[in-house]
Parts: C-alpha cells; structure tokens; sequence
C-alpha cells in the first residue's frame, strides 16, 4: 500500500497543452504514471501527449473514469481550476499552481467543504508513489519503493529527505509536498493520519518551515495520535522576522511562527528533530534499525 | 506591496470610511498651501514612509501655526526616517501628510488579515489602540478580540457586536463601528488586501469614530488585477537589491552576515542559510534562484550577490532534478567568468549529471571549489570565508 495514489490512480491534467504542463505531464508518463486525459478550455477533441483532451472536467472525468487531477493552469485561473476538479467528482486535486491570491484560496477552501475530495497544494511539487504513480514536477529517479512517508512544505528539501532516504535504503512509501502557501489544502496532521494508518509506512520525515502554527498542531497530533516514528526538521531559524522568505507563507508575523518555536513544540512532543537538513535520512534509520 | 498612510486613507475615504481630512505634501511650500486648503488651528504633520513606529522617531509632529508646518515638512522631507520597523539606514521621506487635528477621547486597534488556522479573513480588535500591539498580545491577550468570517456568509451583525461591546463603545459608537467594520470588509476583498490595519482607530470627543491612521499591504500574488494600485507603489521605500532581484524572477533577502548563498528553492535556501549558521558562518542573504536556474539568472544572482561589500565567500547549492548539473555547472562557470567573481565559491550539486557537473567545474580553473554534500558544503564555504 501507500497513501492517496497508486498504480491504479487515474489522472487528468488540467492546463496539459500549457508550457508547464506539458513538459510535466510528459515527464510523469515516462515515469509510468496513468495519465488518461487533459483538460483545456477550447481545446476539446484534440489529442495531446498520446492522451485526448477535453473542454470541461465533468466531460473528461465523465469518458476516462478518471479520479485525480493534476493543476498547471496559471494562477490567475487556477482556483477556478479547482473548483471544476472538486465539481467534476475527482477524489483528489493536486494543484503545482504558485502565485494564487490568497482571497482566492481562501474561497476555494470554503467550497471545498461542499465536496468530499482531497487538495494537495496550490504551490507544490505535488504527490509521488515511487514505482507506481508521480503527480507533479519531482524528478522521479532520486525516489525509491520503500518505508518512509514523506511530507513537506517544501520543493528542494523534500528532495533533500527523498535522495537521503534513498541513499540509505530506506527507501519512501509516498512522499506529499503539501505547499508553501499560508492557505492550502491538505495539513500535516491530514498526512500523517494517512502514513499512520497505512501499513507500509513505518517511520515519517515531516519537513517544514517558518510561518503559521501547522507544525505546532502536528507536535500536539503526533503526541496524542502517531505511533510511527517521526523525523522532523525546521526550516528558517536564521530567517529575519517580518521578511518573506521566498513562500507566501514562509514568513514570521507578529512574533508567529519561528522556527525555533516549532523546534520546541516538536522536541516536547517526543518527535525526534534535526537541526541539520543532512541529517534526515540517518535519523530516521537509526529510529528504524533491521 | 504596501501603501503608504494618504494612500490608505485615500481608499478609506472611497469606501465612506471616516478618516480626517488631509493633503499629501512634497514641499515645505506645498504644506503650508495644503495647511491653508483644510483650515482650522490645528494640524498634524506626518512622515510617509512604509514602515511603523513614526511618532517615536519624529515622524509625527503636531502644528499649531503656518510657521510651525512649514517648519516641520522642511525637516522631515528629504530625510532618512530611522524607526525600529525601518531598518537601521532608514526610509526617505520625499512625502508628508499634513492633516487636520483630531480630539482624541479613546484610541483603539483594529485590524484585518487571513488567519491561517482557519482560512478566512478575519478582524482583530483591541481598547488597548495606538500602542504596539504585538506588545499587548504578550502582555495582556485578553485584550485582544477576534473574529473569523465566512467568506459565504460574510460579516454578521452579531460579529461586528461582539467587537462593539467588547471595546465598551456607546449605541451611536457601536453604529458607526458596524457600519465601519462592513465598509472594510468590502474594501478588503475588493482590493485583494493582505493586512489592514487602523492603529489607533479614535473616538473623537464629539463621539465619532474616526480611522486617524491607516495601513494597507496589498497580496503580491493579485497584483495583475490591481492595476490602479499598483500605480500607487512607491519604489522609494523599497528595497533596491530586493526589486532588482524580482525583475529577474529571482527571491532575495539581504541579511547581515559575509557568506552568501545561491539556492534553488525556498525552503533549501532558508536551510543553506540555517546550515551555514550551524557551522559558525553568517548568512549574507537569502536567494532563491527558482526552477531553472539558467545561465543568465546564475548570472543575475551573481551580480546581486556581489554588489553586497560584506560577501566573501558564496555558496552555491542546487538539488537539479528535472535540471541537468551538468548545465548547472556550465551556468555557474560562464556566469563566473562574465561576472569577475573575486571571493572563493563553493558549489554542491546534486541530481541528475552530478559527477559531469562537478568534473565541469573542478575543470574550469576558477576558483570554485567542489563539496561532497550539504555539510561539506556548508564547513568549506564557513572556513572560505575566514581566509
């Protein structure tokens, strides 16, 4: 097992004949990744990548049984996008999307609770089943079948996590990038109930960073509801507050959300945090020895 | 991007949102005549600059005669204004507000922004007004009062009450406040706002309630659909290096330390940064050089690194995935070459082409200096740049 995609995952792109999505689209298929339809307003019955692409979701998800989309669409259109996936039956939308205004996202997360499926993101990597089924712009080789979860907020140090994880032979269950916007779809906590439950997962690497307080209510999910061991690394303790640090929401606000706050929460949780970034992977196979 | 305080009053007073009466000044000239626009025997003097904590540092000057203004708007314009919110270098004030006096009964705090825990826009108020509010949060947190509103539903009567009468306003005060509070909202929404904020929002002794500052930050992300703010952007008060670097699709923060750093992706960078502190070195910057990271933005990011003195040494740190390193590393040289970098870099390359990359670079006779990983990285470019 895994969490959220396999091989059997079925999915549409939406945005599939942009620049973006097409170069990402056609990275995930050679990675094996059923891709079996795109979506682009106005570009219905063409075929793009070997897949056909539809005008509206409903119709593309109507004609492949698909059950998960995948969002490249530009972000001035993109909440809309979601919206379309959510209304279009999807159980899961992972949206790679950076730059949505945050009013749109915080629209969109309104109406998504008239809908019982699942965002990852916007402005992700997206979501990968190593050997199964790659949704997003990870590059699939540095992954390998194997026992850790992963989640992250960011990009470059999920990847990080991955190679070192790989390079030990721990190899990855799945890892979820969750997003580096102050609103998003899924949490930590979302994640970590799903590797919790999930029997080939046996420990988590949770990377996260300065901004917001998700991490904190992770430590106190952890605490109370995790078993597995988890792994978890801050980033951001030299970052000024104030100062926007490349993420949307990757910044200290009115003295919220540092780094060395999150640290603390986590360490009084029992979860066994590194200071160093290259120090994820041998902290998780010295928790996990055999 | 944010607005400065005429700006933000200007949107209020669009909006019927209460706000004393004030003209924009750039000349000691163009105070008096502004002083003469509004009448009365009293007016406010006041510093435009984007950054708080104005009154302490002599940004905010009360002024009962035309000598007096004049005086003042001389002084101030011009000026580096150094608050504990500007920086230590200051921000210039090549603008002043002059404003018509108000009568203060009670100052009060208010403020909006989206709350993240529960992703909705949401309204922060407090009787504890014209004071550091991130002070009285610490000090004193039950005095802050918040509600969250459903962007279905919108602003209740009841959520606008509960403020009310947790300020302790009279029925007219509590009136005005509502009314004040749905004006707000709109104007929030409508302006694709990241933060507004009124501190010290007044009762004024006739009564009224009254916004006698103002503050709008406005979400980067929707800027492509706020043209007309976006011509209200002051390029004055922001920072060059910073813009600069946004002109190249690049993120950049300056900070105060020597060793500067050259990342693709955020969250690596804000972890370069934090490993080189692990390692007894000092971060120069923050720098995301994003996905590509081509030949011309290593370049660009060169350039912006070095034109901060304090830089001698630079770490470079690219995880290519879908980006070969071997471009990578040709990026790196000829950018190094075009650019005449003269402190030691140290490059980690990892992903695909790795060892081509760094054969590359080991190859080029620059003085580039190959890591095995990130913490090697780190410990070379820390004992680089004591050298």
């Amino acid at each position: 097992m895994s969490i959220l995609v396999n091989q059997n995952s079925r999915i549409i792109c939406q945005g599939i004949t942009g620049n973006q999505g097409s170069f990402h689209t056609e990275q995930c298929i050679d990675y094996g990744t059923k891709v079996v339809a795109g979506v682009t307003p106005g570009r219905g019955g063409e075929e793009h990548l070997g897949v056909p692409v539809f005008d509206t979701m409903r119709e593309a998800v109507g004609e492949t049984d698909a059950d998960v989309s995948m969002i490249y669409v530009p972000a001035p259109f993109a909440a809309d996008a979601i919206l379309e996936a959510a209304d279009s039956g999807v159980d899961l939308i992972v949206c790679i999307t950076e730059g949505i205004p945050v009013l749109d996202m915080v629209k969109v997360k309104s109406a998504l609770k008239d809908y019982s499926c699942r965002l990852i993101g916007p402005n992700c990597p997206g979501v990968i089943t190593p050997e199964e089924c790659k949704i997003g712009i990870m590059p699939g080789f540095i992954h390998q079948k194997g026992r850790i979860g992963v989640v992250s907020r960011s990009g470059t140090l999920t990847y990080e996590a991955v190679y070192q994880t790989t390079q030990n032979g721990l190899g990855q269950s799945t890892c979820v990038g969750i997003g580096g916007d102050p609103v998003r779809g899924m949490s930590f906590i979302d994640c970590l109930a799903l590797f919790e439950a999930d029997p080939e997962t046996d420990g988590v690497v949770m990377v996260g960073e300065i901004g917001g307080t998700d991490e904190e209510a992770a430590a106190e999910f952890i605490q109370s509801e995790v078993s597995k061991p988890v792994v978890a690394y801050i980033a951001g303790v030299t970052a000024p507050p104030g100062k926007r640090m490349g993420h949307a929401g990757a910044i200290v606000a009115g003295g919220k959300g540092t780094a060395d706050d999150k640290f603390k929460a986590l360490d009084a949780a029992g979860v066994a945090t590194v200071r160093s970034p290259a120090e994820l992977g041998s902290k998780m196979l010295e928790l996990l020895p055999n | 991007m944010n607005l400065h305080e005429y700006q933000s009053k200007q949107l209020f007073a669009e909006y019927g949102i209460p706000v004393p009466k004030g003209v924009p000044a750039s000349s000691a000239a163009d105070a008096v005549a502004a002083m003469d626009e509004l009448g009365g025997d009293l007016w406010v003097v006041k510093a435009q600059v984007h950054a708080g904590g104005r009154g302490k540092a002599g940004g905010v000057k009360l002024a009962r005669s035309a000598e007096e203004v004049r005086q003042f708007a001389a002084d101030m314009l011009g000026t580096m204004l150094v608050t504990h919110q500007s920086g230590p270098e200051g921000l210039p004030v090549n603008v002043v507000y002059v404003e018509s006096g108000s009568d203060i009964e009670r100052e009060l705090y208010l403020s909006m922004l989206v709350d993240r825990e529960v992703s909705k826009v949401s309204f922060i108020a407090s009787a504890a007004g014209g004071m550091d509010i991130e002070q009285v949060a610490e000090d004193t947190p039950e005095q802050i009062l918040t509600v969250a509103v459903s962007s279905d539903a919108g602003l209740q009567p009841y959520q606008a009450r509960q403020l009310a009468f947790g300020l302790d306003l009279d029925k007219k005060q509590s009136r005005q406040f509502a009314d004040l509070l749905q004006k707000l909202y709109r104007l929030y929404l409508e302006c694709d706002a990241s933060l507004v904020e009124i501190n010290p929002l007044i009762v004024t002794a006739a009564g009224d309630v009254v916004a006698l500052d103002g503050k709008i930050n406005i979400d980067d992300n929707a800027i492509f659909r706020q043209a007309r703010l976006e011509e209200m952007r002051d390029p004055s008060q922001e920072d060059e290096k910073e813009r600069d670097a946004a002109a190249h699709d690049l993120n950049y923060v300056s900070l105060d330390g020597n060793i500067a750093c050259m990342v693709n992706g955020a969250g690596l960078a804000m972890a370069t940064m934090d490993l080189i502190k692990l390692h007894g070195g000092e971060p120069a910057n923050f720098l995301d050089v994003g996905g590509g990271a081509t030949s011309e933005r290593v370049a660009a990011a060169f350039k912006l690194i070095l034109s901060n003195d304090n830089v001698t040494a630079i770490l470079v740190n690219i995880f290519g995935g879908i980006v070969r390193c071997d471009l990578i590393a040709e990026g790196i040289i000829s950018a190094v070459k075009e650019v005449g970098v003269s402190v030691p870099v140290i490059a980690r390359l990892e992903g695909t082409n790795v060892d081509k990359g760094r054969s590359l670079l080991a190859k080029s006779g620059l003085n580039i200096i190959a890591a095995e990983d990130l913490t090697d990285a780190a410990q070379k470019a820390v004992a680089a740049s004591k050298r």
